[in-house]
């Protein structure tokens, strides 16, 4: 062993990572009892002038980004590294290591052990020992040890579950790695987008700057649908992706359930209702569509059909338009006038023509719009993690070593055994394995 | 019979199981443990039923989701993995004294759930932000975490109360205490339920950012409940260091079990409560 450099040494150590988790799990207290990303004048008003100074110079409205805590971060990353290059080259020697080539006189001394006599000669037990094992899942090899005069049997285990706390430790690196891909290379914001309109940016979060999201996006269609007892159910949009003025892409979005162009995704998360309407007007002879935006009771013509149509009345639930009461005339007879339930159609009759309405309330739907190419990098980091967890804490390491060595004409079996973790589950195992092989060697 | 009278009678059944592996404790009632075990297990199976029958029932009401979603529901669930994970240690350990100091976590959590104002025991639709599967496994999973946390602190104290006593005097089998399990017995399994619970807890906190990601965009936000559950991974972190490479155990690990357990109940519940966030529907 070569004399470790004392920097090397600090940054490898348990100590070391035992402190700094400490450290992260008490300061980030502080975010949780004080609110996050106010501005300056807000924490003025609920601390004091200088409590707000401090607060300032400490990066405290901001804590989780801040140059400390991401100093703590980085400090546990060093750590992680350090630690791994230190360790992990000693435990891959353990798992490539040349078992039959151990120290014979270390197999009797072991934890567990046992031994018995057989008849059989040396190979012949050998051979046996080897085809009960295989029974039992246990791979054998061998090799003739002590000039000959010894047998030497091994079989394992398990050897690559050595790797399960190294998986946990860069699991944590790939993740951090996966959060700044995100930092550097996603954004994070949203748009206000009223019914049937179309933009091609968005609005970052923080800085309210616009983004250009290279393609446009349309919001054809919002709507609430409620429970029985007025609570929101759902919240849909449809929306539809255009390039160059070509429909790319259409999809009616749910809260949980976003969609995603070109790495852009666009999640449902706010609405906005306006005091206009949306009716539709439909011909049925010739199914001729007419679609107007209107206010509140303000009339307004549709000169295809000859007619005008308004909304008279309305009822209300919340935020949202339940009902609303039409108005529609045209030139023939006294004007006609019905409620509607929103989202639903009627069917009005003019002297020989018959037109279907539909209305609802106009609204905006509110879009969170992120961009986040590290997603997945920390995904995989999650799914290493768990699986890194699974082998570290429920998988061990067993091997096992079988000396055959000569005895007054018969042949002496020493059986030996370790394992990693779990020692106790092992030593049950053990025995019964001894058991099962002494009675096989012995018939 | 509806689900609510049968979790209502859960609550009285699980504190005559807290009573009885009490006098099994103090009273070294042996024989008393078998039925002690047969009377939990009926316990649970009624509590079982009433989770079961409260699915069902919300349903019937067309809202149809499993009884995972609000303050009421989390914390009974809680309760019945308390005695599912007791239940399974007495059977793999083979020893009935910890019921003694497991089994009243269960009592107390549904005694809350029941009898604390504010807790709304009806079945409510779900908002369109909770109707999504990795919400339900996120509950599932950070629940189990809690339960085996909850096990692994009422080992803690048992270590605790084990422990004082025996340097004060030398502990035999006629004491009190004595039928308690070895002090390196419960150790071991303390050690084991705290691992078995920051797995669990891991797989909850991903879960969890799983669901915040499919449904606001972002994985991580430090909102205060998400820290706090971070703040109680690194306690259990910790722990798990301290004992596996630098040879902690015994009084230090049996804090650690308190403390961390603590650090559960406050993200779980303090921060509903005191502190404001994305989970405040757990207030409800
Ligand atoms: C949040 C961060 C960390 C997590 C989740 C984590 C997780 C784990 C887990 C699960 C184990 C296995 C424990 C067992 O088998 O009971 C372990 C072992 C270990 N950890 Fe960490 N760890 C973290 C940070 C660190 C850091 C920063 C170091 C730096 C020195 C470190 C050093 C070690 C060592 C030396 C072992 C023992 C490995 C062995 O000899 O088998 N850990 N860690």
């Amino acid at each position: 062993m070569t004399k470790k450099n004392p920097v090397f040494s600090f940054f490898s150590s348990v100590k070391l990572a035992l402190f700094t988790l400490f450290l992260l799990a008490v300061t980030s207290i502080i975010g949780t009892v004080i609110p996050q990303k106010e501005t300056f004048a807000w924490y003025v008003q609920h601390y004091s002038e200088s409590t707000a100074k401090i607060f300032q110079v400490l990066s405290i409205p901001d804590m989780y980004n801040s140059w400390w805590f991401l100093g703590l971060l980085t400090l546990l990353a060093v750590n992680l590294i350090v630690c791994s290059f230190d360790r992990f080259p000693g435990v891959w020697r353990q798992i490539k290591a040349d078992n039959l080539a151990t120290d014979l006189k270390r197999l009797p001394k072991m934890r567990l052990s046992s031994n018995w006599i057989t008849d059989k000669s040396k190979d012949a037990a050998a051979t046996e020992l080897t085809s009960a094992l295989a029974a039992k899942g246990w791979k054998t090899e061998q090799r003739r040890r002590d000039n000959g005069n010894a047998l030497l049997l091994f079989a394992q285990k398990g050897a690559m579950t050595r790797t399960g706390v190294y998986i946990v430790h860069a699991s944590i690196l790939v993740i951090f790695i996966g959060a700044i891909i995100g930092e550097l290379y996603g954004f994070k914001g949203s748009v206000m987008l009223p019914e049937g309109k179309t933009t091609s940016s968005i609005f970052q979060f923080g800085t309210g700057k616009a983004i250009d999201l290279g393609f446009d996006i349309r919001c054809d269609r919002f709507d609430i649908e409620l429970y029985d007892s007025g609570m929101p159910k759902a919240y849909r949009s449809k929306l539809t992706v255009l390039e160059d003025g070509n429909v790319t892409l259409e999809k009616e979005i749910v809260v949980n359930d976003p969609l995603t162009y070109h790495g852009i995704t666009f999640y449902q998360s706010s609405y906005q209702g306006y005091e206009n309407f949306i009716l539709t007007v439909t011909d049925q002879q010739t199914s001729k569509k007419e679609r107007v935006v209107l206010p509140f009771q303000q009339p307004a013509d549709i000169p295809a059909f000859n007619a005008s149509v308004g909304v008279i009345n309305a009822e209300m639930m919340g935020q949202s338009i339940t009902r609303m009461k039409i108005w529609f005339n045209d030139d023939k007879g006294p004007a006609s006038s019905f409620w509607m339930n929103a989202g639903k159609q009627v069917t009005v009759e003019r002297g020989d023509k018959r037109y279907t309405i539909d209305g609802k309330q106009m609204y905006a739907t509110g879009l969170q719009v992120a961009k986040d190419p590290g997603v997945w990098v920390v995904y995989i980091g999650c799914g290493m993690m768990v699986l890194g967890l699974v082998v570290a804490f429920f998988m061990s390491h067993r091997r096992i070593w079988l000396l055959l060595t000569n005895e007054n004409g018969k042949t002496s079996v020493l059986l030996s055994g370790s394992s990693n973790k779990n020692k106790i589950g092992f030593e049950k195992s053990f025995s019964s394995l001894s058991d099962e092989l002494n009675t096989n060697s012995d018939n | 019979m509806d689900s609510s009278q049968l979790l209502g009678i859960t609550t009285f059944t699980y504190m005559f199981s807290t009573i009885l592996y009490a006098v099994i404790f103090i009273f070294k009632a042996k024989k008393l443990g078998p039925p002690a075990t047969v009377f939990t297990i009926i316990a649970f199976l009624v509590q079982t039923a009433g989770l079961i029958l409260r699915w069902q029932e919300s349903y019937r009401l067309g809202y149809g989701h499993a009884p995972l979603t609000n303050m009421y529901e989390s914390v009974v669930f809680f309760a019945w993995t308390i005695i599912f994970l007791y239940l399974l240690i007495e059977w793999k350990f083979k020893t009935r004294v910890i019921g003694a100091f497991a089994v009243p976590f269960a009592f107390l959590a549904m005694a809350y759930a029941s009898f604390a104002s504010g807790i709304n025991k009806e079945i409510s639709p779900l908002v369109p932000a909770l109707q999504s599967n990795w919400l339900l496994a996120h509950v599932i999973t950070c629940f189990i975490g809690y339960a085996a946390f909850a096990v692994a602190a009422g080992l803690g104290i048992m270590y605790l109360v084990k422990n004082t006593s025996e340097s004060r005097q030398t502990t035999n089998d006629k004491t009190l205490l004595g039928t308690l399990p070895p002090l390196k017995v419960i150790d071991d399994i303390t050690h084991k339920t705290m691992v078995f619970g920051f797995l669990w807890l891991s797989v909850g906190i991903i879960t969890g950012a799983i669901w915040a990601n499919s449904a606001w965009g972002t994985y991580w936000s430090w909102d205060p409940k998400e820290t706090w559950s971070l703040i109680t991974w690194f306690i259990y972190a910790i722990t798990l260091h301290a004992r596996y490479t630098r040879g902690w155990g015994g009084t230090r690990i049996a804090w650690l079990a308190i403390f961390g357990f603590l650090s559960v109940v406050f993200t779980y519940y303090g921060v509903n409560f005191l502190l404001s966030g994305l989970h405040s529907y757990g207030s409800s």
